[in-house]
C-alpha cells in the first residue's frame, strides 16, 4: 500500500506530527516529552465555562 | 450592542481627554460640604467599624485623637466602637485615600481640576515613609507629622501651587512613564520631576529659608510623594466618565482591608463588592505572610486609568521589588491587561513596549469573559494597628465583584 492509498488521518501520522495544542497546558509536556514540536495556545472557555454567564456576555455582546 | 458600544467609546473619550491639573492644597473642611465633626472618610467600599481591619480600626483611632474629638487612642476606639464616628468612602465626596484613606475636616488635601469637564477631586498629602496613617500608625510621631502638613507644609506648597497657575499633571506622568515610573509603587521620577517645578515656586512665594528648607527636602526625601497627586488626578479623570447609560467601562476600584470594590459607568453609584485578597509579595526583614493585612486603599484608582500594574512594562525595577518576577516579566502584566480593556492611551506611552500606550478602559464584559482580573501594584501593611508597611506586592480584583457588575448591567438593559 502507498501512502495516497492510506486514509488520510493515516498520512497524517505517517509524516513528522506539528501539534497546535489549544486549551490544557498539561499535554504540551507530554507532546514535547515524545520529541513532538508544540505551539500552545492559551484558550479559555469564555467566563470559564458558564454557561449562564457565557450566554449573558453573548447577548451584550463579547 | 451597540447602546454598549457606543456608550464605552464616550466614556473612553471622557477618560482619555481630561486635562488633570493640580491647582491648589486647602482644609478638606473648605472643600467638602458635609464633611464635619466626628465624621471619617476611609479608603474603599462602605464598611463599618465592627468590619474594619486592624490598620483601618488604627487609623481611625489615630484621626480621631488628631481632630481632637478624644483625648488618647483608647477613648477613640470606643467612641468608633460605640457608634459615635460616622464613616464615609472617600469616594462619596469626590476625594481619594492611600491605604487606609483617611480624610477629616482638617487636614489638607490636593485638589485637582480636570479643566476639560470642569471638576475637582482632592486626595491627602503622602506622608513618607516609616510610621505613618495611612498604613494603620498612630502614635504621637505620626500625629506630629500630620500637624506639620496641616499647618507648614500644605499652607506652604499650595501657596506655590497657587502662583504657579497650577502644575499640569498628564506631561508629568508621559514623562514619569518613560523614566521608569509605573505610578504606584514607583513614583521616583515623577515625584523628581514635580520637585524641579515646583521648588522655584516655593522659593519665589517661601518668606522662611528654614521653612522651605525643610519642605523641599520632605518631597526630595519621599519617592511616592507624587503617588497621592497621581490617585486625585485618577479621580478627577474618572468621575466624567461615570454614569453613562449602557456603558460597561470600570470608573471607581478600591479596597477597605476588608472588601475589593469596583462601580461601573453604565451602574453610577453602585457598589460591587467581594472579599478583598491577600497581595502576593516581597516581607521587609522581620516580617513574613503571617505579618500581612489582606489589600486596602483608594490607589488602585490609578490601575483604573492604565497606570500602576498596568503599566508594569514601563517600570521593570518594579516587578522584582513587588516580587512580580524577573524584571523581563514586566512587559507581560501590561499585555495581560491589554486584554481586558477597550484601548491604550496614546499621550501616556511606554518605551519598553514600542511606545504602545498604557492598557486604558477595564471592560467588566472582557474580564469575565477571560477570567483575566486587573492587577494592582501595592504596599503591604501589617495586620495590627500601629505599626505601618510590611512590604509592597501585586494583588488580583475578585473576579466576584466584576460578576456581579455583568449580572446587574445586563438587567438595567433588559438583558436575561
Amino acid at each position: 500500500m502507498t501512502d495516497q492509498d492510506r486514509p488520510q488521518y493515516q498520512q497524517l501520522l505517517a509524516r513528522k506530527v506539528e501539534v497546535v495544542n489549544v486549551g490544557l497546558e498539561g499535554f504540551v509536556k507530554d507532546l514535547s516529552d515524545c520529541g513532538i514540536d508544540v505551539v500552545h495556545v492559551d484558550w479559555k472557555p469564555s467566563a470559564g465555562g458558564d454557561p449562564q454567564m457565557a450566554a449573558l456576555l453573548a447577548k451584550l455582546g463579547v | 450592542m451597540k447602546l454598549i458600544e457606543d456608550a464605552n467609546q464616550q466614556a473612553l473619550a471622557r477618560i482619555l481627554e481630561g486635562e488633570p491639573r493640580l491647582i491648589d492644597i486647602v482644609p478638606a473642611r473648605e472643600l467638602i460640604p458635609g464633611l464635619r465633626e466626628r465624621m471619617i472618610l476611609h479608603a474603599g467600599p462602605p464598611i463599618s467599624w465592627d468590619r474594619m481591619c486592624g490598620p483601618m480600626r488604627g487609623a481611625v483611632a489615630g484621626a480621631i485623637v488628631f481632630e481632637g474629638w478624644a483625648q488618647d487612642l483608647p477613648t477613640a476606639t470606643k467612641l468608633a466602637a460605640n457608634g459615635e464616628i460616622e464613616f464615609h468612602p472617600n469616594h462619596h465626596f469626590g476625594a481619594v485615600g492611600p491605604m487606609t484613606g483617611m480624610t477629616t475636616m482638617s487636614m489638607p488635601l490636593f485638589v485637582v481640576e480636570n479643566a476639560r469637564f470642569a471638576n475637582r477631586a482632592y486626595c491627602a498629602i503622602n506622608e513618607g515613609l516609616g510610621k505613618v496613617m495611612r498604613f494603620g500608625g498612630n502614635d504621637a510621631s505620626v500625629l506630629k507629622r500630620l500637624a506639620w502638613l496641616r499647618d507648614v507644609f500644605g499652607p506652604t506648597l499650595g501657596k506655590a501651587i497657587r502662583a504657579a497657575g497650577g502644575i499640569d499633571l498628564k506631561s508629568i506622568v508621559a514623562r514619569g512613564l518613560s523614566m521608569g515610573d509605573e505610578l504606584h509603587q514607583r513614583n521616583l521620577a515623577c515625584s523628581s520631576v514635580f520637585l524641579r517645578e515646583i521648588a522655584p515656586w516655593m522659593a519665589r512665594t517661601s518668606t522662611d529659608n528654614a521653612v522651605l528648607a525643610e519642605c523641599l527636602a520632605f518631597i526630595g526625601q519621599n519617592d511616592q510623594f507624587f503617588l497621592n497627586i497621581a490617585m486625585a488626578m485618577g479621580k478627577a479623570i474618572t468621575d466624567p466618565a461615570n454614569g453613562i447609560r449602557g456603558s460597561t467601562i470600570v470608573t471607581t476600584m478600591c479596597r477597605n482591608g476588608t472588601d475589593f470594590g469596583i462601580r461601573v459607568s453604565g451602574l453610577g453609584e453602585q457598589w460591587f463588592t467581594a472579599p478583598v485578597e491577600m497581595p502576593e509579595g516581597l516581607y521587609f526583614a522581620g516580617y513574613s505572610e503571617k505579618d500581612a493585612n489582606p489589600d486596602m486603599g483608594d490607589s488602585a484608582i490609578v490601575e483604573t486609568i492604565g497606570l500602576g500594574g498596568f503599566a508594569m512594562a514601563a517600570a521593570p525595577a518594579v516587578a522584582g521589588f513587588v516580587g512580580a518576577g524577573a524584571p523581563s516579566e514586566a512587559g507581560n502584566f501590561t499585555r495581560s491587561m491589554g486584554e481586558i480593556t477597550v484601548a491604550q492611551n496614546p499621550e501616556w506611552t511606554i518605551a519598553a513596549m514600542d511606545f504602545a500606550g498604557v492598557p486604558t478602559g477595564i471592560d467588566i464584559r472582557l474580564v469575565v469573559d477571560s477570567g483575566v482580573v486587573p492587577v494592582i501594584n501595592t504596599g503591604i501593611a501589617h495586620r495590627e494597628p500601629g505599626i505601618g508597611q510590611v512590604g509592597a506586592g501585586v494583588v488580583k480584583a475578585p473576579l466576584a465583584c466584576f460578576q456581579q457588575a455583568i449580572v446587574a448591567i445586563a438587567k438595567d438593559l433588559g438583558v436575561s
